[in-house]
């Protein structure tokens, strides 16, 4: 409503009756019909531009011979995908890449809820769960390049973490933690974990916090203990955040890239190789970006199918 | 909703959708920029700033611009991994700058991309007398770029920790080179020696491992293609293999870094490294207490030939791409005149590009007249320099030789498998 209609308007006072409401302008249906989609097409634009675009690109170049390094591409169909998934290090990184995510995310999951639970918790004193709040959110708080730096100092062969267990005895000889082949993975796995694991925290604090308290005191009544507690109302009713968190965290350290270049760069030999930085290698290294677009698609596809296990979840919820 | 209303939703509708598309294809622009008044701004893009002295390269290029009224240029730095992927990814996306420092393992493929252009031709067309450049990095016959600085890969000592050792002289030879390694060792407090194998830069490959090899005159590759099997490299890798195997190397050698390496010998863990002369400051400011000496690379025992000394480059080129190939041009004429060159030689501790540049080496300071002295005596190589997927095939070499170092692979199988990993690499470029 305008302000001159709102001017031109009757008081409440002078109407004794009320009568038909004046007739709104005539709109025709097209225009009408058009409406909501102008409201939408600043975000639409902005999606083709930034999220349509840059996918079908990358998908047309993964069907192209030496696409961007060669100006006269030309299609050769499956040839790029064929070429990647028979490449050994994709087998080696597709490997890495599930046993880093599987770990990541069941650790995420155990740490997150342990610390959640403790902060949920009466036995503690408020004080000392807020001072526990912020200092086990704080691994949350470093960037990825910070997180590497420091972890590469620190797990380095005269770094903090040798100097401290060849003085307590508890080993001989100075682990080298990230060059080992053997050691490399569940190094960079723990890193992961350690960086991870306070946005499960959090999920799960919010959702223990709203779990009704008649279900604990019914249970109470039933003669249930703490661990029968946990295990017929906890976990229950955390089921569709854990699900949800889960989903989600596996889509995103699928994707972790930063932080395994900047602490082992996919080595020693191809021992923390994943698909993200083997995909990097092909784009950068061998400036085979047709090759590297069928990878990243191959990992599109991966993440697409847990997408779409994620947001039926998140319907079957609604 | 009035009509009023209706129009303005529609307009308002209609200026955010311009508004989204102006604002998107303003990410496709790229380049330099011409300005009414006829200035034409020339966009740098190199790693060289940051390395160098505060303010060395802008006051280099505010001399520039006061000989080239009407030319400005705008300097965007960052450092040497992410200037390739910027280099790469500008090129594709058609916002590469119009001149552009390059790395000589980089040139090929971005011929090959068509993201740089033919100096050649530009140098005819201004009629620059070439012969003044001390080298020039070529793809099929024509020039891409012109190396502007050279660094040159020497041995640096710890002098404390190797008189400490008992070893009174650096190494010349490669028995020297082990028994001085073993015996700092053997002290306990440090290793003999760093070897920065780490793959997210396998640059250790060309400047720790095969500068061993150049040196005492041997080569990678014959009539251009790998030729990884040949006796001078077969004793080079199997020397690193026995320095290893006699524990004189750095432990975590297989993610060190180069500048990891550096950090090393600053912090007196290593006694000894190969590193680049552009170091020198950094060690010295960074340690001021620490006594180094600076010598060639040691040779195999018995060589007598002339020893070949590593080098790598600051390169300089220009967009294909580029709006302004005359003044990018000028540009560059400008950074290889003899005094620009020397200017900048002298500030990045390099060796000058510009045969008539004298560096201005502070002849007082041993450290450089040594240096200087063994960069005359020798012979100038790098091999990766204008090979294809340079950094790839330093990564496979990395990746097979810490299959030999780390997991006992015969030396002869890693070379074999090397060979073979190049030639297909080789023959899909």
């Amino acid at each position: 409503m305008t302000s001159a209609e709102a001017v031109a308007l009757p008081s409440s006072e002078d109407v004794d009756v009320p009568g038909p409401a004046p007739a709104a302008p005539k709109q025709s249906s097209g225009r009408r019909a058009l409406t909501p989609y102008l409201f939408l097409s600043p975000t639409l634009v902005l999606l083709i531009g930034l999220m349509a675009v840059p996918i079908a690109m990358v998908i047309a170049y993964s069907f192209m011979k030496r696409a961007i390094t060669n100006p006269d591409t030309s299609f050769v169909g499956l040839d790029n995908y064929l070429a990647v998934i028979q490449d050994p290090s994709f087998t080696v990184s597709l490997v890495n890449t599930l046993i880093f995510c599987a770990v990541s995310v069941v650790a995420h999951f155990v740490i997150g809820l342990a610390f959640a639970l403790l902060l949920n918790s009466d036995l503690v004193p408020v004080g000392l769960r807020v001072a526990f709040r912020a200092i086990l959110i704080l691994p949350w708080l470093f960037t990825v390049a910070v997180t590497a730096v420091l972890w590469r100092m620190l797990l380095s062969p005269n770094g903090v973490i040798n100097y401290l267990a060849t003085n307590a005895g508890v080993v001989g000889a100075p682990i080298e933690w990230l060059s080992s082949a053997d050691l490399a993975l569940p190094a960079i796995t723990f890193i992961n974990i350690w960086c991870g694991y306070p946005f499960f925290m959090i999920s799960l604090l919010a959702g223990l916090q709203g779990i009704p308290q008649d279900l604990y005191e019914a249970a109470k009544v039933d003669g249930a203990g703490p661990v029968a507690q946990f295990v017929s109302v906890t976990l229950p009713q955390l089921r569709p955040v854990i699900i949800s968190m889960a989903l989600l965290d596996f889509i995103w350290t699928s994707q972790q890239f930063a932080l395994i270049w900047m602490t082992t760069g996919g080595g020693p030999i191809n021992a923390t190789e994943v698909l993200s930085t083997f995909t990097y290698k092909l784009a950068f290294a061998s400036y085979d970006f047709a090759e590297a677009s069928a990878s990243a698609v191959i990992v599109l596809l991966l993440s697409t199918i847990l997408a779409v296990l994620y947001v039926r979840h998140q319907r079957a919820k609604e | 909703m009035g009509k009023g209303a209706h129009k303005r939703v529609m307009t308002a509708s209609i200026a955010a959708v311009a508004a989204s598309v102006i604002g998107l294809s303003g990410c496709a622009g790229g380049g330099s920029g011409g300005a009414e008044d006829g200035t034409v701004t020339l966009e740098f893009t190199q790693w060289w700033e940051p390395e160098l002295p505060d303010g060395a390269l802008r006051s280099l290029m505010d001399e520039f611009e006061q000989q080239n009224p009407g030319i400005k240029v705008e300097l965007l730095s960052g450092p040497y991994s992410s200037t390739r992927e910027q280099i790469v990814a500008g090129s594709a996306s058609g916002t590469l700058s119009d001149v552009v420092g390059l790395d000589g393992g980089w040139v090929y493929d971005l011929v090959q991309q068509g993201a740089i252009a033919d100096l050649s031709e530009a140098m005819q067309t201004a009629g620059y007398d070439d012969s003044q450049l001390a080298s020039q990095v070529q793809v099929d016959g024509a020039t891409y770029s012109i190396p502007a600085v050279n660094f040159s890969y020497m041995l640096f000592t710890n002098d404390k920790l190797l008189s400490e050792a008992g070893v009174d002289e650096p190494p010349s030879t490669r028995s020297e080179f082990l028994s001085a390694a073993e015996a700092v060792t053997e002290k306990g407090d440090a290793s003999g020696w760093a070897l920065p194998l780490s793959l997210e830069s396998p640059v250790g490959v060309q400047n720790d491992v095969m500068s061993w090899n150049w040196a005492s005159g041997g080569r990678m590759l014959a009539n251009g293609q790998p030729d990884l099997t040949n006796p001078d490299v077969t004793a080079t890798v199997d020397y690193i293999k026995q320095l290893n195997d006699a524990g004189v190397i750095a432990p975590g050698a297989a993610n060190l870094k180069e500048q990891d390496k550096v950090e090393e010998f600053t912090n007196e863990r290593v006694g000894m490294m190969i590193s680049s002369l552009a170091h020198i400051n950094l060690l010295r400011e960074n340690n001021p207490d620490l006594e180094f000496s600076v010598s060639p690379v040691p040779v195999a025992d018995g060589f007598s030939g002339t020893p070949g000394v590593t080098f790598a480059s600051w390169g300089v080129g220009v967009s294909s791409q580029t709006e302004h190939p005359e003044e990018a041009w000028k540009l560059i004429e400008f950074l290889m005149s003899p005094e620009a060159n020397a200017s900048l030689a002298t500030s990045a501790n390099g060796f000058p590009g510009n045969v008539n540049s004298e560096p201005g080496f502070d002849e007082s300071d041993e450290l450089y007249k040594a240096a200087y002295e063994a960069w005359q005596a020798g012979e100038p190589v790098n091999e990766f320099n204008g090979l294809p997927v340079a950094e790839q095939l330093m990564r496979i070499f990395d990746e097979e030789l810490q299959r030999s170092l780390d997991q006992g692979q015969p030396v002869p199988d890693t070379l074999a498998a090397i060979n073979e990993q190049w030639t297909t690499e080789l023959s899909q470029s």
